[in-house]
């Protein structure tokens, strides 16, 4: 332990009389110079799916296992871990039994020996695989971050819907896990509706060439945590209701449901672990019952709270009610980006929905919306997934006509990185 | 003749006494708080827990100021201030004084919105004035000449709180006082706020405002009505603090002949009731100080509440002093 947090506050806190809607920005910053977790505290478990279909195209397996055995070759000495592998069951195939193992030369080479050895065959049940990982973890003792990778190439098609959305309530909140798709036979939205619950991300790695670096990165990440299990505390006055609480950037994540009660008009919501230099964006929507113009109002106070309950950060947002239209009509610019942003990705991904189910118009006017909104914002990365898509004949005006012929990859792409975000004014 | 207590101490006195045995307190005087009231300890809400920064616990509304909502009362006399339901801050202030069986004094401060600080120069202006004129009650001074002396003192008093170089925003503020003493009334005024003389036979307004605009209608270059339209209306051309080249007050001094109230008041009030036919119309009878002065501010709140209300209510008995 031993990181900073800082709470920094952007809104206008003028409103008109009457009005009822407060919106803020909460960026939050661990600061510090507090090094990584000791690596006892860290736990790794790497889901691999060995149905029959990662057997075609043959550099798949074979590029998931190169990628599987990077990522172990990146877990530092100490840091306990398992390999996964799974079907429509789920079995772990290093170490022997069902616990962890430390890192170190002789297990590491031990480990890739186990991958080296796997089979696909079977089909595709990821919430058991989730639910594995879980067992496994929970004989992890050490207070460090638990992370799981999940790599998939298809469809959850050997349990329900509600079968793995009862399993992700289960384990939501007992470790974080960044899922990876590769090749074009899975789905966006299973995949980041399993990301979301488990407070990771979500990608597509479209070559399996990709893999291994993808997989160092996140292991690397995931092993410069600092802090595990960071909660942000909102307490919000008598009368009021949190409309929404959204992690911002880097990611969309959005935290609302996630809340559970702390205490009188306080609730927690989950953000994860954290590591030294890392900050994030929130953003908070609140309604509270108007006052009279004139009075001052604290509409929520954000806290950053550890595991033990330590205030680790703070952070006011106020209110105060005008009729100096010229105070209450300044704009935010912290909130009118992050509002944008969000608007950016609803309307790609309703526009990749209405192209899907052959809506043409709506799937025009929507990725439109989204070219014109990414011109804007000077989301270049964005436009140039964009223009994979639809043919843009005005990124000003958001003028586009559908292309016929979209590749898997460029669609699947396009949805994934939807909900990638930039901070204000960092390109 | 029934036992009282000491308003500082509680320790029992008797009606004759002259200074409490127990703690030495003057009971001839009785006067408001210094410095204006005392903090609130409850919100709006009813919540008593505020945070660090003073945000209710419950409502997390800003603690409420003390000086949002004032009331005094004395035996023959009350007021009444408050932040109104526009301004951020109530910058007007209020304090009086009875000397039992000699008279009253009142004083009313209305804070220049556009200066620093404004609360603090209208609160600093009547206590040190109401000072001056209760010490002039006791002793039987002049009373005009005692206004002034008020005047200026409070004008002195305000003046210190400038900061050097910055006289453009100096603390300043309004002044309207009363005097009553035996069977006469002395009224003094600086700026817009005002005083009304309301009886049973009819009501009358005792000050004429320092704006441009009255100077103007008194000069014949606008009309009333012009005046009121005209963006000038409410530019003070006197005022009390650092910049005001101050040289007194205008007064009038009158006697009571009959029972009825004087009513001090900032703009706040008189803007929703500029005629004193207007207050006539809307005041309360039969009902103590208090009553009145609350009802006036009720008006005031009902018509918009535009800006900070004060109003002080004395009653004038009419040939037996207060
Ligand atoms: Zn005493
Ligand atoms: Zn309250």
């Amino acid at each position: 332990m031993g990181l900073d947090f800082g709470v920094e506050v952007f809104q206008n806190e003028y409103l008109p009389e009457g009005e009822a809607r407060v919106d803020a920005i909460l960026t939050v910053s661990a600061t510090g110079t507090a090094a990584p977790v000791p690596v006892e505290g860290a736990a790794e478990v790497l889901i691999i799916d060995t149905s029959g279909s990662m057997r075609y195209p043959p550099t798949k397996l074979a590029a998931a296992k190169q990628a599987t055995e990077v990522a172990i070759d990146t877990l530092r000495d100490g840091v306990v871990f398992a390999v996964v592998q799974g079907t429509d069951e789920a079995e772990v195939v290093y170490p022997r039994g069902s616990g962890l193992v430390a890192a170190s030369p002789q297990t590491r080479a031990a480990a890739k020996q186990a991958v080296a050895r796997l089979r696909a065959d079977g089909g595709t049940a990821m919430g058991r695989w989730l639910l594995l990982a879980d067992r496994v973890l929970a004989t992890h003792t050490g207070s460090g971050p638990r992370h799981a990778i999940l790599l998939t190439d298809g469809q959850n098609q050997h349990e329900t819907p509600q079968q793995l959305g009862r399993t992700l309530d289960k384990v939501a909140g007992r470790f974080t896990v960044d899922c990876r798709g590769v090749g074009t036979d899975w789905e966006v939205s299973e995949l980041r509706r399993i990301s979301e619950a488990m407070l990771g991300t979500v990608d597509i790695v479209a070559d399996p060439a990709w893999l291994a670096e993808d997989f160092r990165a996140m292991t690397a990440a995931a092993m410069g945590k600092a802090v595990a299990d960071v909660s942000l505390r909102l307490w919000t006055p008598e009368g009021a209701e949190v409309v929404f609480l959204k992690q911002a950037a880097p990611g969309l994540l959005d935290l609302t449901g996630r809340r559970t009660e702390s205490g009188v008009r306080t609730g927690d919501y989950p953000t994860g672990a954290w590591a030294g230099g890392e900050s994030r964006d929130y953003h908070l929507c609140v309604r509270v019952k108007p006052a009279k113009v004139g009075d001052r109002m604290l509409a929520a106070r954000a806290s950053l709270v550890s595991p033990g309950g330590d205030v680790l950060g703070q952070g006011r947002v106020l209110a105060v009610w005008t009729d100096d239209t010229a105070l209450s009509t300044r704009i935010s610019p912290e909130v009118a980006h992050h509002t944008g942003q969000a608007e950016l990705a609803s309307a790609i991904q309703e526009g990749l929905e209405a192209r899907k189910a052959g809506d043409a118009e709506t799937a025009t006017a929507r990725l439109g919306r989204a070219v014109k909104l990414a011109h804007e914002s000077g989301r270049t990365d964005t436009a140039k997934l964009l223009a994979k898509v639809v043919e843009v004949q005005d990124p000003a005006t958001g003028t586009v006509r559908l292309r016929a012929r979209v590749a898997d990859a460029d669609e699947m792409t396009l949805d994934t990185r939807s909900t990638v975000t930039r901070r204000v004014g960092k390109g | 003749m029934s036992m009282e207590t000491c308003p500082e101490c509680a320790a029992a006195v008797s009606p004759q006494d002259r200074f409490c045995e127990q703690c030495g307190r003057n009971l001839r005087v009785q006067r408001t708080t210094v410095g204006g009231p005392e903090a609130a300890a409850r919100c709006a809400c009813g919540g008593e827990s505020f945070d660090a920064d003073g945000f209710c616990g419950s409502c997390g509304r800003a603690r409420p100021s003390a000086r949002d909502r004032v009331e005094f009362v004395l035996p023959g006399l009350a007021g009444v201030s408050d932040r109104g339901k526009r301004r951020q801050r109530n910058e007007d202030s209020m304090a009086f004084g009875r000397v039992r069986g000699r008279g009253v004094a009142a004083v009313v401060c209305d804070g220049v919105a556009s200066s620093e600080r404004a609360e603090q120069a209208s609160q600093v202006a009547v206590d040190t004035a109401v000072d001056v004129l209760l010490t002039a009650v006791q002793s039987g001074t002049d009373p005009e000449a005692a206004t002034r002396d008020a005047v200026l003192a409070a004008d002195a008093a305000v003046a210190r709180l400038a900061r050097p170089g910055a006289e453009e925003v100096a603390p300043s503020c309004t002044f309207v006082s009363a005097v009553v003493a035996d069977d006469t009334a002395t009224v003094g005024w600086v700026g817009d706020s005002r005083a009304y003389l309301v009886a049973e036979a009819g009501a009358a307004r005792l000050t004429t405002d320092d704006t441009w605009a009255a100077q103007l209608v008194a000069e014949g270059v606008l009309t009333e009505e012009e005046a009121l339209t005209d963006r000038r209306a409410h530019v003070l051309s006197r005022w009390l603090g650092a910049d005001s080249g101050l040289d007194g007050p205008q007064a009038v001094t009158f006697r009571v002949e009959t029972p009825g109230l004087l009513v001090l008041c900032s703009d706040g009030l008189w803007n929703y009731l500029p005629e004193p036919e207007d207050l006539l119309a809307v005041l309360p009878r039969g009902v103590p100080p208090i009553e009145v002065a609350r009802e006036l501010v009720e008006v005031a709140l009902k018509s918009g509440g535009h800006d900070n209300i004060t109003v002080v209510v004395v009653t004038l008995r009419g040939g037996h002093g207060a």
